[in-house]
């Protein structure tokens, strides 16, 4: 392919990027999630009993992995590419012959497999205080893989629009948190009241924790296939946003 | 084949501000060009352009015949921009910079090692390959940068103020480094703010002020319409009062240095006559200014009043 050697130049740049920084970037997730997993599965969850039929352990284990893929895959993106044009090493990719397209492909590639290998470091810390079966591998890699591909874009956008280090922090503050806590990690949204399912809903990160924490252990508050589709229709639509971002030269050309 | 071909190129920006106002640019391939211009001239406004950094409100650019618009691609493969301020990663290791550049332009891994061995060894720096980027001093970082446009082997080569606060050594060592780069056939664009610099490198000129283009010919002839040359005299003896020539216009600036204005069609050989006849030693002598200077500034008078 005519452009694969760029683009294996931007992952592997990527790469090294965060796994040369691997205390800010991988040992953090490890030792918060131990301390979730130690304090709200174990110690409290022991007197919660059980959630949809699972233990509770098992049912908060899918939602930290998952949120921790959602948050890291954006941080990846966000950070390194909105450094990138405050340094101005994006100028190094513009005056080269690289589509948009590549540069998109490549930063995302990047965020993807930062949050895949966050997901599993958390994965083998869940390991020290659950055994879980997974229930569909299938399932639980693919939302995975496209959980990751869509916060990777959507921290590519908000990288592309951000003006100050201000602006790269207000989404994964005030937007990402809030709604990966409320999408489900801790709890099924059965046990809301009737207005706040509703609510609850409307936000696309429930579906895609409860796909994972179906393909990981079978038991979902949502229905699988509208989980693929939401998923889907958000990163085409975050896909199709960004090359119109990158094409125009909007943040990033004058 | 022109190496750089701009038409009826302009730039507003969203502030308003009309940058170019729709400049007419050729460079011949195998050329040494100077593009010189005040700060604000628009320099930089068509630098970016032509590098695909900023994008134009119309107008036409063309990089050895592949026009930016429908031809970015192969355009860009024709050139290497060495800009004014450091624009790398500074976290990143010499090496891993002019590799990853290569890497942009789809060059296979071997021959990008072997590429980016040259290019560091061109500029000095293969010692300093595995050296951190933000260790090194200034001069070292604009080497790098040349060595990153340098290492696709671009037939253009556009240097922005290479030499802008770079000690005199260094900056000679870049003078040689860059006419032997334009020797081996690659054209290079240099803008500067050092008149010198662009004097005895650059075989063709263009001077942009206020977004249009004030001046485009040979530096030659554009030096060979200077009519009055400003020389500064050094005495072996001190003076009491300013000496009177006919032709001459001298001042006198200490009792043992004298400035004098020399027109082009008297020459030097009748001002030395008329001193010794006086009887006054001169000891040495210095342009006062740069000739291109003086022509510089009359020219950006002009387009400013006009």
């Amino acid at each position: 392919m005519k452009y694969s050697i760029a683009l294996r130049t931007i992952i592997v740049k990527e790469i090294f990027r965060f796994v040369r920084i691997w205390p800010q970037t991988l040992l953090p997730p490890a030792i918060t999630t131990a301390l979730y997993f130690l304090i709200f599965g174990k110690l409290i969850g022991d007197r919660i009993g059980t959630v949809n039929g699972a233990t509770y352990m098992d049912y908060i284990v899918p939602g930290v992995i998952l949120m921790s893929v959602i948050s890291h895959s954006y941080a990846n993106v966000v950070s390194s590419f909105y450094s990138t044009k405050f340094q101005r090493n994006i100028e190094e990719l513009l005056v080269a012959p690289v589509p948009s397209w590549v540069i998109l492909s490549g930063y995302v590639s990047g965020g993807i497999i930062r949050g895949l290998l966050v997901g599993l470091v958390v994965a083998l810390i869940s390991m020290l205080f659950d055994d879980i079966v997974i229930n569909n591998l299938t399932i639980t890699l693919s939302v995975a893989v496209l959980t990751a591909t869509l916060f990777s874009l959507a921290g590519f956008i908000n990288a592309i629009l951000a003006e100050s280090f201000d602006d790269i922090s207000i989404i994964p503050n005030f937007v990402l948190t809030p709604l990966s806590y409320l999408g489900g990690v801790f709890y099924s949204v059965d046990m809301l009241p009737d207005i706040w399912q509703t609510l609850s809903k409307g936000n696309p990160i429930l579906y895609m924790i409860n796909a994972f924490r179906f393909g990981l252990i079978g038991v979902t508050d949502v229905n699988i296939e509208l989980a693929y589709i939401i998923t889907g229709g958000f990163i085409v639509l975050l896909a199709s946003i960004s090359l119109l971002l990158l094409h125009k030269g909007i943040g990033i050309k004058n | 084949m022109n190496a750089l071909s701009i038409r009826n190129l302009r730039k507003t920006y969203n502030n308003g501000y009309e940058a170019l106002k729709g400049i007419d640019l050729d460079v011949e391939e195998g050329d040494f060009f100077a593009l010189l211009g005040p700060n604000g001239a628009g320099k930089s406004t068509a630098i970016g352009i032509i590098s695909s950094l900023v994008n134009s409100s119309s107008g036409s650019v063309s990089i050895f015949g592949h026009d930016l618009k429908t031809q970015l691609s192969r355009a860009k493969s024709c050139l290497g921009m060495v800009p004014q301020e450091v624009n790398f990663n500074q976290f990143d290791t010499v090496r891993s910079i002019v590799m990853n550049q290569a890497g942009y332009y789809g060059m296979p891994r071997k021959l990008a090692i072997q590429r980016t061995e040259y290019c560091l060894k061109q500029m000095d720096l293969w010692d300093k390959r595995d050296t951190v980027s933000r260790r090194l001093s200034g001069g070292m970082k604009r080497r790098v940068m040349i060595a990153r446009a340098m290492v696709h082997a671009p037939k253009l080569l556009i240097l922005d103020e290479p030499t802008a606060g770079v000690d005199i050594e260094i900056r000679r060592s870049m003078w040689k480094m860059m006419q032997s780069l334009n020797e081996s056939g690659t054209t290079i664009i240099l803008t500067t703010h050092y008149l010198e610099e662009a004097e005895s490198l650059c075989r063709n000129i263009a001077i942009i002020d206020q977004g249009k283009i004030v001046e485009h010919s040979d530096m030659a002839s554009l030096l060979a319409r200077i009519n009055i040359e400003h020389f500064v005299l050094d005495l072996a003896e001190p003076l009491d009062k300013t000496p009177v020539i006919p032709g001459y216009q001298l001042e006198r600036v200490t009792d043992k240095v004298l400035n004098v204005e020399v027109p082009k069609k008297l020459g030097l050989n009748q001002l030395f006559v008329q001193l010794s006849a006086l009887n006054i030693k001169v000891l040495s002598l210095k342009n006062k200014s740069n000739r291109l200077e003086q022509l510089f500034m009359d020219l950006i008078d002009t387009s400013t009043a006009g």
